[in-house]
C-alpha cells in the first residue's frame, strides 16, 4: 500500500487545538461571505450605496479579501504558539 | 486586425518556453523516484510552495477570464475573484494540515488513509481525473486564445504547443520541475500585473483614450427624420425600419461603399442613431467584421467613458490618480458597455454589438452578467449556487491538494497556504483595476473578451504586451503542468498501483506516471480545440462545481464525522460526480455548446452546486449510517 505521508512527520500534540481554532475561524468567514452573497442575491441595489467614497460592493469585496488575510495571520500566530508550547516534549 | 505580431513578442515567447524546458531538463537529469516525481521529495520550502500555489491557482481563468469578464460586465467578473479567494479560507482552516498528515502523493491517499478501500481508490481516482480534465479545458482554450495575437498562429496550434511543452515538463521531472515553473510564473505574474496597474493609475481616465499611440474611434452620432432621411446626406439606407434589422432596433446604412449598422432610438423629431460593430456570418461560413475581412482592420477595439466625473465635476481627463480615487471616478461617471443582439436575414446571421451607456455605480456592483435584479427564484438559486461552488471548490481541487505533499511538515503546509492567500488576494485586487482599465481604454475585442488584459498592456506599447502575453502563456503552462501531474498520479498511483495492485518497481511507477501524463496531455489537446471561444473563467466554474460536489463532502466528513465509512465516502463521491456532471450536461449553457437553443434545455440553471453538494453529503450520511458494522468490524480487527 502506498499510504502515509511522503515524509516522516513528528507527533503533533497541538493538532486538536488547531482543528478547533480552524473550525471557529472558518465559521466566522463563512457567515461574512454568505451574508455578502445573500445581500447581492436579494437586494443588489443596496450594493450601489456609497460608503467611504466607494460602492458598498467594492468595500465588501476588499473587506472579504482583507478579512481572509487577517484571519490567516491570526490563525497562524495561535497555531505556531500552540505548536511551540504543546510539542516541547514531542 | 486588433493586434499584429511583433518580433519582440515572438522572441520573448520562445525565450520563456526555452527557459522552462531547460529548467525541466536540468531538474529531471537525476534519477527519479516515485516520491520525487509525485511530491518533489516532500522538501520544498513553504514560501516557495506558497508562491507555487499562486502560480498553480492563478490560471488562464484568473488572468484572462476574470479580467475579460470585468472589462465587459463590471463587478460580476470580480465576484469570481472574491469567490475563488474565499475558497482558500476553507483550504487553510479545514483542509491544509489534515491533508498533509493523512496523504502521501495524491488526495485519494488521504481519503483512503483510514480504510484501505478499493471503492474509495477507484471513485476518488476517477473524480481526480474528471476534475483535472474539466479544469484543463479552459487552460487549453486560453492557450489557443493567446497564440493568435502573439504568434499569428491559429487556435489549435496554441493548444498543441501548450500540450506538447507541458507534457515534456511533466514527463521529465514531475512535481519538482512543475513546482519551480509555477514559482517563477507566479512571482512574475504578480510583479508584472502590479506594473500594469501602476501604469494604468498613472495614465488615469479619459473620455478620449489613446491605445498605443492610436486615437480612439470617433463614435459620431447621427439623426434621422421620421421617414429615415439621415442628417449626413452622404449616407444611404440599405436596410430600413421594415427589414430584419429594423425589427431588431437597427438600420443598415452605406457611405463611400462601406456598410455600417446603427442602433436607432425614437425621438419626437425622428430618430437618434448610434454606431454599432457587427460580425456577419455568410451562408458558406465566411465571417465579415464590420463588413470586411478580419485582416482589413475594420473591427476596431472598444471601451470608453461617456461622461467622466471627478470630485463632483465633469472633466475630460483625470491625470494620474490613486487606486481609490480611480474607482471613485468610475463610480461617478457613465461608462459605455456593449450589448449584443443576433439578426437573422435569410441565410445570413449578423451579431450586432451596440453601445449601452451605464452609470458607474451600476458597473461597480453585481447584476450586469448575473441576473440578480428582480430575479426569479431560479435565477437567485443559480447565482447562490455558483458562489457556493467557488467557495467550496478550491479546497477540493486535486492539483491544489497534491501541493500539500511537497512540503516537509504540517506547519509548512499551513504557512504555504497563508503565503498563497496573500499572493492570490493581492492579485485579485489587481484584477479589478486591470478589468476596469481595459473597460475604459478602448482595448476590448468584442468577439473575444479573454484577451482584455494583454490588450490593456498593448495600449502602453508592444514591449509590455509581449511580456504580459508571454507571461499569460506561462500561466497556462504552470497550471496545466500541475493538472497533468494530478491526473497522472490518479492513473498511475491510485488506479494502477493501489486499486489494481499492479506490482511495479520504483522505476516502473515513475514510468507509469510519465506515460499517463502523455495520454492526459493528448486528451487535453483534443478538448482544448473542441471548446474554442468559450469564456475561460466560466468554464472553470464548472470544474469547481464538480470538485466541490464530488470531493469536498468526502474530505470534510472524513475529518469531522467519526461515523464516516468507506462505503459512505465512495457513494458520496459517485453521487457528487454524477449529479454535478449530469446537471451541467443538461444545462442551458451546455445546450448552446451543442448548437441548440438554451431555453429549450431541460433545466434552467447553469450552476449545479446547490443541489449536488447537499445531495453528496446526504448520501454520505445515509450510506455511512447504514454501514456502521464496517467500522465496528474494523475496530474488532484492530483490537485482535
Amino acid at each position: 500500500m502506498g499510504h502515509g505521508p511522503a515524509v516522516k512527520l513528528g507527533r503533533d500534540d497541538a493538532a486538536a487545538f488547531k482543528t478547533k481554532l480552524g473550525v471557529k475561524m472558518f465559521v466566522v468567514y463563512t457567515i461574512v461571505y454568505f451574508t455578502f452573497v445573500i445581500i447581492n442575491a436579494t437586494n443588489p441595489k443596496a450594493m450601489e450605496t456609497v460608503v467611504l467614497g466607494q460602492t458598498a460592493a467594492v468595500i465588501w469585496g476588499f473587506g472579504l479579501i482583507g478579512l481572509a488575510l487577517v484571519q490567516a495571520v491570526i490563525y497562524n500566530h495561535f497555531c505556531t504558539k500552540a505548536e511551540s508550547e504543546m510539542n516541547k516534549g514531542a | 486586425m486588433i493586434y499584429a505580431q511583433s518580433p519582440l513578442a515572438i522572441g520573448l515567447f520562445i525565450a520563456f518556453v526555452s527557459f522552462v524546458l531547460g529548467l525541466s531538463f536540468y531538474l529531471g537529469r537525476k534519477k527519479s523516484t516515485a516520491a520525487s516525481y509525485y511530491a518533489a521529495g516532500g522538501n520544498v520550502h513553504w514560501f516557495t510552495n506558497g508562491i507555487a500555489f499562486a502560480g498553480d491557482y492563478l490560471s488562464a481563468a484568473s488572468f484572462l477570464g476574470i479580467c475579460g469578464m470585468i472589462a465587459t460586465a463590471g463587478y460580476d467578473g470580480w465576484m469570481y475573484s472574491i469567490g475563488y479567494l474565499a475558497g482558500w479560507v476553507v483550504a487553510l482552516f479545514l483542509v491544509a494540515e489534515p491533508m498533509k498528515r493523512l496523504g502521501k502523493y495524491t488526495f485519494t491517499d488521504a481519503l483512503d488513509s483510514k480504510f484501505n478501500s478499493k471503492p474509495i481508490q477507484l471513485t476518488a481516482a476517477v473524480s481526480t481525473l474528471l476534475v483535472s480534465v474539466f479544469y484543463l479545458i479552459p487552460q487549453m482554450v486560453g492557450a489557443g486564445v493567446l497564440v493568435q495575437p502573439l504568434l499569428g498562429l491559429p487556435h489549435w496550434v496554441g493548444v498543441v504547443i501548450v500540450g506538447v511543452v507541458v507534457t515534456i515538463i511533466v514527463a521529465t521531472a514531475g512535481m519538482a520541475s512543475t513546482t519551480y515553473v509555477q514559482f517563477f510564473k507566479g512571482a512574475l505574474l504578480l510583479i508584472m500585473s502590479t506594473v500594469v496597474v501602476v501604469m494604468v493609475l498613472f495614465r488615469g481616465l479619459s473620455t478620449t483614450p489613446v491605445n498605443n499611440g492610436v486615437a480612439y474611434h470617433d463614435f459620431k452620432p447621427l439623426t434621422a427624420t421620421a421617414d429615415l432621411v439621415i442628417s449626413d446626406p452622404g449616407y444611404s439606407v440599405v436596410a430600413g425600419l421594415d427589414s430584419a434589422f429594423g425589427k431588431a432596433g437597427f438600420v443598415k446604412l452605406a457611405k463611400d461603399n462601406k456598410e455600417t449598422i446603427w442602433k436607432f432610438e425614437k425621438t419626437d423629431a425622428g430618430y437618434n442613431l448610434e454606431q454599432t460593430l457587427y460580425v456577419t456570418t455568410k451562408e458558406d461560413g465566411t465571417k465579415l467584421y464590420n463588413g470586411a475581412a478580419k485582416e482589413a482592420g475594420e473591427f476596431f477595439p472598444v471601451g470608453h467613458i461617456k461622461e467622466l466625473r471627478m470630485n463632483g465635476k465633469d472633466v475630460l481627463t483625470t491625470g494620474a490618480v490613486g487606486p481609490l480615487a480611480y474607482l471613485s471616478a468610475i463610480k461617478d461617471s457613465t461608462i459605455v458597455l456593449w450589448g449584443k443582439k443576433y439578426v437573422v436575414n435569410g441565410h445570413e446571421k449578423t451579431e450586432v454589438f451596440y453601445q449601452k451607456p451605464t452609470p458607474g455605480t451600476r458597473v461597480l456592483r453585481p447584476g450586469l452578467k448575473f441576473k440578480v435584479d428582480n430575479a426569479t427564484p431560479l435565477e437567485t438559486f443559480n447565482f447562490v449556487s455558483l458562489m457556493l461552488a467557488l467557495f467550496c471548490g478550491t479546497a477540493a481541487l486535486p492539483h491544489i491538494l497534491i501541493r500539500y505533499y511537497t512540503v516537509p511538515s504540517q506547519a509548512a503546509a499551513r504557512k504555504s497556504t497563508i503565503v498563497a492567500i496573500a499572493a492570490i488576494g493581492f492579485f485579485y485586487v489587481l484584477t479589478l483595476f486591470l478589468g476596469v482599465g481595459a473597460m475604459t481604454t478602448g482595448v476590448i475585442n468584442l468577439t473575444d473578451n479573454n484577451m482584455s488584459a494583454p490588450l490593456l498592456a498593448l495600449s502602453f506599447g508592444v514591449v509590455l504586451f509581449a511580456v504580459i502575453s508571454s507571461l499569460a502563456f506561462a500561466t497556462v503552462l504552470g497550471t496545466v503542468s500541475g493538472l497533468i501531474v494530478a491526473a497522472s498520479g490518479a492513473v498511475a498511483h491510485d488506479l494502477m498501483d493501489n486499486f489494481l495492485d499492479i506490482k511495479m518497481t520504483e522505476d516502473g511507477k515513475v514510468r507509469a506516471g510519465k506515460i499517463s501524463a502523455v495520454v492526459v496531455g493528448c486528451i487535453a489537446i483534443f478538448l482544448g480545440i473542441k471548446f474554442e471561444g468559450m469564456n475561460v473563467s466560466f468554464l472553470v466554474g464548472w470544474a469547481f462545481a464538480v470538485a466541490a460536489s464530488a470531493n469536498l463532502p468526502a474530505i470534510l466528513m472524513l475529518l469531522f464525522w467519526s461515523k464516516t465509512t468507506a462505503k459512505g465516502i465512495a457513494a458520496s463521491i459517485t453521487v457528487g460526480i454524477v449529479s454535478s456532471l449530469g446537471l451541467i450536461l443538461i444545462s442551458p449553457d451546455m445546450w448552446a455548446v451543442y448548437g441548440l437553443i438554451p431555453k429549450d434545455a431541460p433545466i434552467h440553471f447553469n450552476s449545479p452546486a446547490l443541489i449536488s453538494i447537499p445531495l453528496s453529503i446526504l448520501t454520505l450520511v445515509i450510506v455511512s449510517l447504514m454501514t456502521q458494522n464496517d467500522i465496528n468490524r474494523g475496530h474488532a480487527v484492530e483490537a485482535a
